[in-house]
């Protein structure tokens, strides 16, 4: 009978059909191949601040100042610049700049891209909301005049990307995407930069093409040889890593943890590692009078400095980095890093040491001999093994008399209740865009910061961290900074896990400077 | 078409040599003690084993990533190895396996008392009752599981305290789960019950007036459920996948507590690092479980079905 | 028989408004999208700024309301991640599922109707039994497993086939891509395909078994072979027949679960369709995709369940005479 063998002649089809081997097409040009876990949802660089988006943009548009794979700021579109007062900074434009489309850069561009950065629907304008005017000088000098001394004017002048008048205007995108309006808007999948590469296609989510500018003005000083990018995002970790594997894609920003000795394991490949600018740190609600979800009622332990203390020393960093970081994480005694301006490494590299039975000493002090519960609010999708952190601490709390329940959730949950101010004890990381420890300050210790969710905040800190966001006095100000931090390192709000390490896992005919924003630049990039 | 035979379940089981079918078929044999066993080790987990890997301050993370006691770094404390929380895996299938059963048999049971019933009324009256049932079951069909169970999930734990939302986050997920399914077994007996009604000994017992429950429990009922039987074997195994899925997503049981599929899940990253057995013990522990259940539910099935009589 | 198929039509409008409000009551629950759109550094103030733009000030009836007026117009809003129009996203990612689905349902079609024959024809033939355990131990296995399962053999280790994607599209008039017509098409929709067809195959195969066994036991069978017919009509034509009413209805309801059940699949194998946007749609609290998916999911379930119910009519005799008086 026909049908007896008819699933057998099937299987026999298919795999004939799949039994040839997928030929690496040999490509006469240097394509690289790149996968990360997700798009850019927009390449409006004003729209969103986000890495990805960031990461995206830095390759086909140039900002006034640049940055070097060591971090150090480099001129861009600007070739130089100087204070010619403490509100006036005065930039000189490159000459002889084109955009994409061919339109030449000049002043113009600079004082239309800097005002839509300030625009209502940007989302950039915290990086320019000191800025109170730009002018035109002449076609190649600028001015921009802040309120007050702007100490890192030039940091955050690193991620505002210059556009084209003309273009935008003919595109009807003059302020960034206002999400009340019910239609896209031009620049979500368009550019129109002066940057290294130029937008060949653009299928969000499924595949992004970039193709090489070869009228860029840093191919002089960035040898880079890639001609094409071919950016295909790939949001299962298991399948990212398979691709790389497989040979199908040549870098992988994102790899997991644990696969990276399966992927040194492989011949063909290597991993770059750079410590990244993101401390992980638990928080402590320190300010409301009684708990949410606690087994001690009337009273907050977490007041209790000796109930912050005592945590702390119930944590075995050193066993977390083993088994749940794999050895690929820095313990961490302070909640900023280097480079950050204000880190310290003698605070940093003295964590308080591991110790169960003084943590058992200092709770039985605060009046907890026997422990309490609470609960600790953890995401599950954002930081590298985030809930197995989460869940080993419980572990380590438990054998102190902690009673701690895990309420491990996606971060569209888990994010509201950091902004939200909700929750109890929470795993948080934080970076630093600005290099400065002022961004931190203003967001996660000041009693005002809109992601302060332990409340932490004094009068007199308040103060100080207001003071030192108009002080130009490098040293003035540094000696601020140090006090903040002396009080912070003593007062515990937050409890420094570590500091992450991030990887790049990608072909060996692959060569690209890996730096700590964890962005790579594909004009760095060389392949052979 | 005659109908052969119009005898009740009861009657069946009695008539029939049960006994002497069960022992005729060795694959049943071998499956029936393969599921009690993994009842017995699921549910006296306590007593087999000094573990306790859902009590997280007995757990060291010094223990983490140990292989099975037969590979080199192994422990015989440890037979199956250990995994990145120095949870013991066979202790962990053993609770997990606890957890999953109860999941994956529940759930189906809701489903099934929800959805035989419903199809069963809905088939045999037609009419605007089985417009409403029907179109009732196509609105839940169109949501995914998935989303029903975030749903809930996300109600109880805006609604619960932590506290009470842990205590009842397995019966939320039962609830969520057999929620789902039920139209499932709703349609199918419903096209079953549409197609008996129409047959002459229902009509024979319309006209001796025999009482339409009756009709329902003892006529059409035993001639409907054979085909959801299938569903609801392989029905457990989905309930078990639908809870690993939903921990995918993060609303499963919470990991402090792993179920099977959770184990699976948290172990499928670990598939290419070489630590194999954290994913492919209990991923052959579900295979094995549900492998014996569909089996048993095979032989069940052939042997109650009155057409193969 | 028109009329049948109005009030269909008008009940399955009906059940689309009910889906559509209740996945609306369930977004509440997903999280907040205006975390999701904002960098860290931006103030509470723009924060609510923006959500007052986005109306998700109003209350849950009032955005309901304006969802429904919009839809009416055919206008599902703007995705939040992707600032683009949900209508247009959606009908791009709309082929690659349906393809997908397609390839996978003649798979599950073809070997579940093939293997359920013959084991439900040669019920104690050895290779029955493989086939039916076999059979079984795809489904015990979450589908992710699989698929990475899948992935690491026949493209990490042997290299055959690639790990992700679609390979290369060929875009049809009418705003249609196709993998159908490339090699490198097919060979990326030979892993997903398998992978979501597995389940959907073992139900189709057991469910014909099953009825092939009851069917070849009644006496009409019996008085046709009585007669003499031959045995290959005898099973083509009067048995096979004969078990269609239950594969209709399951083959239909799991058409519809393909679509849902691809959610994953897309995940794993990073397939561009309507299941790995709406994957995303969730974990970004995307609500205007999450809407227009739901529903659209809600109209295919909707036609399919209305195909189904015809089918039973052109199948069964019985149902026909009924429904003229």
């Amino acid at each position: 009978m026909f049908f007896k063998s008819k699933p057998l002649i099937l299987a026999g089809l298919v795999l004939g059909a799949v039994v040839t081997q997928t030929a690496v097409p040999a490509y006469a040009e240097n394509v690289l191949r790149y996968t990360n876990v997700g798009d850019a949802p927009t390449l409006d660089p004003h729209a969103l601040n986000s890495l990805v988006t960031l990461m995206a943009d830095v390759q086909m548009y140039d900002a006034l100042v640049m940055r070097n794979p060591d971090m150090i700021k480099v001129p861009g579109l600007a070739t130089s610049w100087k204070n010619i007062d403490p509100n006036v900074w005065e930039f000189k434009l490159r000459e002889g700049v084109s955009f994409h489309n061919g339109n030449p850069f000049n002043a113009d561009d600079v004082v239309f891209s800097i005002k839509r950065a300030q625009a209502e629907t940007s989302q950039m304008k915290g990086y320019v909301n000191t800025i109170k005017e730009v002018k035109k000088i002449d076609d190649h000098t600028v001015q921009l005049i802040t309120e007050k001394p702007n100490p890192i004017l030039l940091d955050q002048l690193v991620n505002i990307f210059m556009m084209d008048e003309e273009w935008s205007k003919e595109h009807g995108v003059e302020t960034p995407q206002n999400f009340s309006g019910k239609q896209e808007t031009y620049a979500v999948r368009h550019e129109n930069g002066t940057g290294a590469f130029k937008l060949e296609s653009r299928d969000p989510d499924v595949k992004t093409v970039l193709v090489r500018n070869e009228n860029w003005w840093g191919n002089n000083t960035y040898k880079h040889n890639i001609d094409k990018v071919v950016w295909t995002p790939i949001a299962n970790d298991a399948t990212r890593v398979a691709a790389l594997l497989s040979g199908e894609v040549d870098l992988v920003t994102d790899p997991p943890l644990q696969d990276l000795n399966r992927i040194l394991s492989n011949d063909k490949l290597k991993v770059e590692k750079t410590s990244q600018i993101r401390t992980i740190f638990f928080g402590f609600d320190v300010k409301s009078d009684e708990l949410r979800n606690s087994s001690v009622k009337g009273k907050n332990p977490f007041k209790d400095v000796r109930v912050r203390e005592a945590f702390y020393s119930a944590i075995d960093i050193n066993a977390i980095k083993r088994a749940v970081m794999r050895g690929m994480s820095i313990p961490a005694g302070m909640i900023i890093e280097p480079p950050i301006n204000g880190y310290k490494a003698e605070w940093d590299k003295n964590r308080l040491p591991y110790d169960p039975e003084k943590a058992k000493v200092l709770l039985a002090e605060a009046g907890y001999p026997e422990g309490f519960s609470v609960q600790l609010d953890c995401p599950n999708n954002r930081y590298q093994n985030d809930e197995a952190i989460c869940q080993a601490a419980v572990g380590m709390l438990a054998k102190v008399g902690i009673d701690v329940r895990l309420n491990a959730q996606p971060k569209t949950q888990f994010f509201p209740l950091i902004t939200g101010k909700g929750t109890d004890f929470f795993l948080l990381g934080w970076g630093i865009p600005t290099m400065d420890s002022g961004f931190i300050f203003d967001y996660l210790l000041h009693s005002d910061g809109s992601w302060n969710a332990s409340g932490y905040g004094t009068p007199e800190l308040d103060a100080k961290i207001e003071a030192i966001r108009g002080i130009v006095d490098v040293d003035q100000r540094n000696k601020m900074i140090e006090e903040i931090w002396i009080q912070v390192q003593k007062d515990m709000p937050y409890l420094p896990l570590h500091h992450q390490v991030i990887f790049w896992a990608m072909s060996k005919k692959l060569d690209i400077p890996i730096e700590p924003n964890d962005m790579p630049r594909f004009y760095w990039a060389t392949m052979n | 078409m005659r109908k052969e035979q119009t005898l009740t379940w009861w009657g069946r089981f009695v008539d029939h040599d049960v006994t002497y079918s069960f022992l005729h078929s060795p694959v049943t044999v071998i499956a029936s003690i393969v599921t009690v066993l993994m009842i017995i080790a699921a549910f006296c987990a306590p007593v087999l084993t000094s573990y306790t890997p859902f009590v997280p301050g007995s757990l060291n993370l010094l223990d983490a990533f140990m292989p099975p006691a037969w590979e080199p770094g192994g422990v015989s404390e440890h037979f199956l190895g250990t995994d990145g929380q120095g949870r013991d895996i066979l202790a962990a299938i053993m609770y997990g396996t606890q957890v999953s059963l109860t999941v994956g048999l529940l759930s189906v049971l809701l489903s099934i008392a929800i959805g035989i019933p419903l199809g069963i009324i809905a088939g045999y009256n037609g009419g605007w009752v089985d417009t409403a049932i029907m179109r009732i079951a196509d609105i839940q069909l169109t949501i995914p599981p998935i989303l029903i169970a975030l749903m809930i999930d996300g109600v109880t734990r805006t609604s619960l305290s932590s506290e009470v939302h842990e205590l009842v986050a397995i019966p939320v997920l039962i609830v969520s789960i057999g929620l789902a399914s039920w139209p499932q077994y709703a349609r199918i007996t419903r096209s079953g019950a549409m197609v008996e009604r129409r047959k002459d000994y229902i009509a024979a017992a319309q006209l001796i007036q025999t009482p339409t429950a009756l009709i329902l429990l003892r006529h059409i009922f035993p001639n409907v459920v054979g085909p959801t039987l299938i569903v609801a074997t392989i029905g457990v195994a989905v309930a078990i996948i639908i809870e690993a899925t939903l921990s995918f997503l993060g609303v499963g049981v919470p990991p402090t507590t792993p179920s099977l599929g959770t184990l699976i899940r948290i172990g499928n990253n670990f598939l290419f690092s070489g630590e194999w057995w954290i994913t492919l013990f209990p991923a052959f522990t579900l295979v094995v479980l549900v492998l014996s259940v569909n089996l048993i539910g095979d032989w069940l099935r052939d042997t109650f079905n009155p057409k193969l009589r | 028989m028109v009329n049948f198929i109005l009030n269909r039509i008008l009940q399955s409008a009906i059940v689309m408004f009910v889906v559509a409000l209740i996945s609306f009551f369930l977004f509440n629950f997903v999280g907040d999208p205006i975390s999701n759109m904002v960098g860290q550094e931006t103030t509470v103030h723009d924060m609510n700024a923006l959500r007052e733009r986005l109306g998700l000030n109003d209350s849950v009836i009032v955005q309901f309301g304006r969802f429904i007026l919009d839809a009416l117009n055919g206008n599902f809003g703007i995705s939040y991640r992707l600032q683009r129009p949900v209508d247009e996203l959606i009908s791009e990612r709309m082929p690659a599922t349906l393809e997908l689905v397609f390839v996978s349902a003649v798979i599950a079609m073809v070997l579940g109707v093939a293997g359920g024959l013959f084991t439900g024809l040669k019920r104690d033939h050895w290779l029955s039994k493989i086939i039916l355990t076999s059979s079984l131990v795809g489904v015990s296995l979450p589908t992710f497993i699989i698929g990475i399962l899948l992935i690491y053999i026949f493209a990490v280790k042997f290299n055959w086939l690639p790990s992700f994607g679609r390979g290369e599209v060929v875009d049809l008039k009418g705003g249609w891509s196709t993998g159908l017509l490339t090699v490198s098409g097919w060979k990326a929709i030979i892993l997903p395909s398998i992978t979501l067809a597995l389940y959907q195959t073992t139900l189709i195969l057991r469910i014909i078994r099953s009825e092939m066994l009851e069917v070849m036991r009644t006496d009409f069978i019996k008085f046709a072979r009585a007669r003499g017919l031959k045995s290959r009509d005898i099973n083509y034509g009067h048995a096979l027949k004969n078990t269609l009413i239950p594969v209709i209805t399951v083959a239909g309801l799991q058409i519809g679960s393909l679509i849902a059940f691809s959610i994953i699949t897309e995940t794993v194998f990073q397939w561009p369709g309507m299941g790995s946007l709406f994957i995303q749609a969730v974990q970004f609290a995307d609500v205007p995709v999450m809407s227009a998916y739901l529903v659209l999911v809600a109209f295919f379930f909707v036609i399919i369940n209305l195909i189904v119910d015809l089918l039973y009519f052109v199948v069964d005799p019985r149902l026909r005479s009924e429904i003229k008086n």
